[in-house]
C-alpha cells in the first residue's frame, strides 16, 4: 500500500508518516504535505490492524463477543467490556447486583487511570521527555498488579459477564487499591513538577492544534478532546449507567481547546477518577457480584444501543438482532476513529512537531480505531 | 425535545417517515432520497439542532439496505436515530451527509468500503481499511471467505 | 610524583636523542595519532556506558547491568554488534557523499582534541589562537551533517539535516559570543594561558556575573550546538524517526553516534577550561592546607572531573527537558540569546579594562 511518494506539482513534500513510525503508537499510516516544515494536509490511510471484529462478531454468541472487542481499545478494555455487558443487559432486562456495579466501576475508573497514564508517558516521548514514560509505568504497574490479582490479566482483563463481573474480587484488593490512592497521590504531583509545569513542555502544547467546541462537536471528536472545548460529553454524566449517578465527581473542563487543554483534561481526569475509586472502595456493598442468568444468552429481537466513555471518549455497541443465537449486526462506535478524522483540521498550517504534540494529545489507540 | 414532540415535528418535515418507539430513542424510518433535505432540517432547526452525529451504521438486511444514523444534541440533549433505507441492493446509492457533520465522512467511507454503500457526492470516496483492489463488500450477509470466516 | 608532563617531555627527549628531528616529530605524531583513536574509543565507551547510567537513575531502572561488572562491558558489545552490521547503502543515494559524511563528522571531531590541555604541558598542539582554532573547526561537522542528509535521499534525513544547519549556525554565534567573553577577560586565545591565568581562582568565580551569564549561555549554545536534547531537532525521532542518521547503519552509524560524545567531551572540556580552571585544582584564598590538599590531586583528575560534570549536566538536560520546536529554538538564540550575550559581552568588556574581577 504504498502510494504518494515524492513531491507535488507545487514543489511540496510528500512524507509517508507510519506504519511504523515511532509517534503513531502503532499501525498508522499518515501521508502528509509539507511545504518546507509546515504541514499542508494529513491524510489517514487506515487498515494495517483491521480485523473486521463487527464482522466476527456476528458469528460469535453474546457471551463471547465482549471478549473480542479488548481487542479494540486495549488500553481501557475493561470499558469496552463493559460497554457490550451492558447492550446485553439491556436486551435481556438483566439487573446488576449492586455489588456488580461497583466493582465494574472500580474496574473501570482504575482502568482510565492506567490509560491515562500511559498516555501521558507517550505523550511526553512525542515531544521528546522519555523519563515521564517511564514514572508513569511506575504506578501503572501497581494497577496492572491489582488487576492481575482480581481478574487474572493484566491488561485485556475480560472480567465482564452479562450481569456483573466473572468473579468476586480478591481478598487483596481493598487494601492494595487503597495504597494505591496513596501513592498515586503523592505522585501526580510529582508528574507536575516534572512535565506540566515545565515551560518548554506548556510552550509545546498552548495554541498548538486547536479546534475550536463547534468544529469539534462536528468532526464527532469525544471524551478529553471535546471537553477540552468546554462541551458537556461525559457518557457518565449524561446517560449514567451502573451506578455512576451515585458517585460524585465533577465532569473536567478546559476552554482553551488546544493541545495543553486536552493535557490538562486527562490528568485533571486522573484526579477525579481517583475522587470516584475512594469513594467505592470502602463502601463495596455486599451481596451477588453476578445475576443469575441463562447459560444461553439470546436477546430479543429488537435492536438496543449503549454507550460508555472510555479513556478515549465516547464509546457505543449497536447490536440488531434477530432473535438469534448471535448478533445480526453489530457496529462499534469508537472514539478514537472520530478523533482521528479531526486531526487534519487540527494540525493544517503548523509545524511537523506540532502535527506530532497533537496526536500525542488525541491519544490514539489504533486498534480501536481499525476495528 | 420528548419523543412525541420529536415525532410531531419529523411528521411535519418528512410526511412519509414511519415511526418505530420500541428503544430507549425514537426510531425514524425514511426512505433514502428523503434523507439529505431531513439531515439538513436537523442540523439546523432551532428546536432540533442535531449537531453531533455519534454512529452512522449501513445494515444488510438481505433484500434491502439501510443506514443509520445516530444523531444527538449537545445543546438540547435529546437523541434520534434515523434508519434511511434504500431500495436497491445491487446499487446503493445515498446522499452524503459528510458537508453538514465532516465526521460523517470517515464514517461514509467505512460504510463505502465494508458495505459497498454509495454516498452521492461525498468528497473522497474511498476504500478505508481494505486494499483498494478488494473484491466485494465484507459485511454484506452474502460475502464469502471459505479462508478467513468462522461459522458458528 | 609522576606526572605526564615529564612523560611526554621524556618522549620528547628520548625519540629526539635517537632520531634526526625531522623523524622524531614524524613518529610522535603517530603515537598522539593512536593516542586520539585510543582515547577516542574509551570516552566512548565510557560516556555511552555514562549516558545510560545517567537515564537509567534518572528513569527510575537499573540500566545495563548484565554485560560485564554493573554492565560495564555493555558498549563494548554493542559497538561490537555494529562493527559485524552490514553498513547499507540505500538505493539513490550519493554513494560517495553518504560514505564520507560520518568520516567528515569524525574527523572534525578528532581535529578539535588537538588544542586540548589535559594537564600541566600535557597537550597536543597549544596553538597561539587555541580558542578560535577551536570556534573555527566546530563549525565544520555541519558540512557532515547536510552531506549526511543531503546523500541519504530520505526525505527524513533531509528535514533533519536542514533543521541542524540552521541550528549550529545559529546557536554558534552565542557559543562564540560566550566564548569570546571569557577571551577578553583572559586576554589570550591561548589555552595554556587561559589555564594559567586561573592560577589564584577559576572564572567563574573571579568574573562576576558577566562570566555567570557566559557560562550559562556557553552550556544552552554547544547542547545545541551537539543536537543534543532539548535541541536535538536534527534527530527528533517522535518527529523524524533518526533524522540525518536514519539511513545509516553498522559502523557508520556508530561514527556518527560516537563523534556526537566526543564532541560532548570537547565542548565539556572547553567550558571547564574557560570557566572552571581546566587542570588548576580548586583553592579558596588563605587556606593554605586545604590548598596544599588540593595541589595534591594530579591536573588530570581535576581536568576530567570537571569535564565530567559538565557532561552530567548536559545529559541531565537531555532526559528531563521536552524538545523545543525549530521555530521556538531560532527564536530562542536570535531574541534572547544573541542579544544577551552581545551585550554581556560588553559589560565584560568593561569590567576587563576597570580590572573589576579578583
Amino acid at each position: 500500500m504504498i502510494e504518494e511518494v515524492g513531491t507535488t506539482t507545487e514543489g511540496d513534500l510528500i512524507i509517508n508518516v507510519g506504519p511504523q513510525h515511532p509517534s503513531t503508537h502503532g499501525v498508522l499510516h499518515l501521508v502528509i504535505t509539507l511545504n518546507g516544515e509546515t504541514v499542508k494536509k494529513v491524510e489517514p490511510h487506515l487498515g494495517y490492524i483491521h480485523r473486521s471484529i463487527e464482522k466476527m462478531c456476528e458469528s460469535l454468541s453474546y457471551r463471547q463477543f465482549i471478549y473480542v472487542t479488548s481487542r479494540m481499545d486495549y488500553l481501557s478494555s475493561h470499558i469496552n467490556n463493559q460497554g457490550c455487558a451492558l447492550v446485553v443487559e439491556k436486551g435481556l432486562q438483566i439487573e446488576v447486583p449492586e455489588r456488580g456495579k461497583v466493582i465494574r466501576v472500580l474496574m473501570a475508573e482504575l482502568t482510565r487511570i492506567a490509560s491515562h497514564l500511559l498516555w501521558w508517558g507517550a505523550m511526553g516521548m512525542d515531544i521528546g521527555a522519555f523519563t515521564p514514560f517511564f514514572h508513569a509505568f511506575r504506578e501503572r504497574e501497581a494497577i496492572n498488579d491489582i488487576m492481575e490479582e482480581t481478574c487474572g490479566a493484566r491488561l485485556t482483563m475480560n472480567y465482564v459477564v452479562p450481569g456483573g463481573v466473572m468473579a468476586d474480587i480478591h481478598p487483596n484488593f481493598q487494601k492494595k487499591v487503597n495504597e494505591f490512592i496513596k501513592l498515586l497521590k503523592s505522585k501526580i504531583d510529582e508528574y507536575y513538577i516534572l512535565l506540566t509545569g515545565n515551560i518548554i513542555l506548556q510552550e509545546r502544547l498552548k495554541g498548538v492544534g486547536v479546534i475550536s467546541a463547534e468544529d469539534a462537536i462536528n468532526f464527532g471528536c469525544s471524551g478529553p478532546v471535546v471537553r477540552a472545548c468546554g462541551v458537556k460529553s461525559d457518557i457518565r454524566k449524561i446517560a449514567p449507567y451502573d451506578g455512576y449517578e451515585k458517585v460524585k465527581f465533577d465532569e473536567v473542563f478546559e476552554t482553551a481547546g488546544d493541545s495543553f487543554a486536552r493535557y490538562m483534561v486527562r490528568m485533571n481526569e486522573i484526579r477525579q477518577s481517583l475522587s470516584i475509586v475512594e469513594q467505592l472502595i470502602d463502601n463495596i456493598p455486599e451481596g451477588e457480584f453476578q445475576a443469575k442468568t441463562k447459560a444461553v444468552l439470546k436477546l430479543p429481537k429488537g435492536e438496543f444501543y449503549s454507550r460508555v466513555e472510555t479513556a478515549r471518549g465516547e464509546f457505543g455497541v449497536y447490536i440488531i438482532s434477530e432473535g438469534g443465537l448471535t448478533p445480526y449486526r453489530i457496529k462499534f462506535r469508537s472514539p478514537g476513529f472520530s478523533n482521528l478524522a479531526a486531526l487534519h483540521h487540527m494540525v493544517k498550517g503548523s509545524k511537523i512537531a506540532d502535527m506530532v504534540a497533537t496526536m500525542g494529545t488525541l491519544d490514539l489507540v489504533i486498534p480501536d480505531i481499525d476495528r | 425535545m420528548t419523543k412525541e414532540e420529536l415525532k410531531t415535528k419529523l411528521t411535519e418535515l418528512v410526511p412519509t417517515a414511519t415511526f418505530d418507539e420500541a428503544g430507549e430513542w425514537l426510531n425514524v424510518l425514511i426512505d433514502a432520497k428523503d434523507w439529505l433535505p431531513m439531515a439538513k432540517a436537523l442540523r439546523n432547526y432551532f428546536d432540533l439542532q442535531f449537531d453531533y452525529l455519534f454512529n452512522v451504521t449501513a445494515v444488510d438486511w438481505k433484500t434491502y439496505l439501510s443506514v443509520v444514523y445516530h444523531l444527538r444534541s449537545t445543546k438540547l440533549e435529546h437523541v434520534v436515530v434515523v434508519k434511511a433505507k434504500i431500495a436497491d441492493r445491487n446499487n446503493p446509492e445515498i446522499e452524503t451527509v459528510s458537508n453538514i457533520w465532516r465526521t460523517a465522512e470517515l464514517h461514509e467511507r467505512e460504510a463505502f468500503d465494508l458495505m459497498g454503500v454509495k454516498f452521492l457526492h461525498h468528497p473522497d470516496l474511498r476504500r478505508l481499511f481494505l486494499t483498494d483492489d478488494w473484491v466485494g463488500y465484507p459485511l454484506r450477509k452474502d460475502y464469502e471467505d471459505p479462508l478467513n470466516m468462522i461459522k458458528l | 610524583m609522576f606526572s605526564l608532563e615529564s612523560l611526554a617531555h621524556n618522549i620528547d627527549l628520548g625519540l629526539n636523542n635517537i632520531f634526526p628531528p625531522t623523524v622524531a616529530l614524524l613518529s610522535e605524531m603517530v603515537i598522539i595519532g593512536v593516542g586520539v583513536i585510543a582515547l577516542f574509543a574509551v570516552l566512548g565507551l565510557v560516556l555511552v556506558f555514562m549516558e545510560r547510567k545517567v537515564s537509567a537513575y534518572m528513569q527510575i531502572r537499573k540500566g545495563p547491568n548484565r554485560v560485564g561488572y554493573q554492565g560495564f562491558a555493555q558498549t563494548a558489545a554493542d559497538t561490537l554488534k555494529l562493527v559485524l552490521k552490514e553498513g547499507l547503502t540505500p538505493d539513490g543515494a550519493d554513494k560517495f557523499l553518504f560514505n564520507l559524511a560520518p568520516f567528515i563528522v569524525m574527523i572534525v571531531a578528532m581535529l578539535l582534541m588537538a588544542p586540548i590541555a589535559f594537564t600541566k604541558g600535557f597537550q597536543i598542539w597549544d596553538i597561539n589562537i587555541g580558542v578560535l582554532y577551536i570556534s573555527a573547526i566546530s563549525s565544520l561537522s555541519v558540512i557532515g551533517i547536510l552531506m549526511a542528509g543531503w546523500a541519504s535521499n530520505n526525505k527524513y534525513s533531509l528535514i533533519g539535516a536542514m533543521r541542524s544547519g540552521a541550528q549550529i549556525v545559529s546557536y554558534e554565534l552565542s557559543a562564540g559570543l560566550a566564548i569570546l567573553a571569557m577571551v577578553v577577560l583572559t586576554g589570550s586565545l591561548q589555552i595554556s594561558e587561559i589555564v594559567a591565568s586561573q592560577q589564584n581562582g577559576w572564572w567563574i568565580f573571579k568574573g562576576h556575573i558577566p562570566a555567570v551569564i557566559s557560562f550559562i549561555i556557553f552550556i544552552i549554545a554547544v547542547t545545541a550546538e551537539t543536537n543534543r536534547a532539548p535541541f536535538d531537532m536534527a534527530e527528533a525521532e517522535s518527529e523524524l524517526t533518526a533524522g540525518f542518521h536514519t539511513e545509516y547503519s553498522g559502523m557508520r552509524f556508530a561514527f556518527f553516534f560516537l563523534a556526537e560524545y566526543v564532541n560532548i567531551f570537547i565542548v565539556c572540556a572547553i567550558g571547564a577550561t574557560l570557566y572552571f580552571g581546566g587542570w588548576m585544582p580548586f583553592h579558596v584564598g588563605t587556606w593554605e592546607a586545604f590548598n596544599h590538599v588540593m595541589d595534591f590531586i594530579p591536573g588530570v583528575v581535576w581536568f576530567f572531573g570537571k569535564t565530567f560534570g559538565l557532561i552530567f549536566l548536559i545529559m541531565w538536560f537531555r532526559w528531563t527537558f521536552p524538545r523545543l520546536r525549530i521555530d521556538q529554538l531560532l527564536n530562542l538564540e536570535w531574541t534572547y540569546l544573541l542579544p544577551i550575550s552581545m551585550f554581556n559581552l560588553l559589560l565584560m568588556t568593561i569590567i576587563a579594562i576597570n580590572g573589576w574581577y579578583f
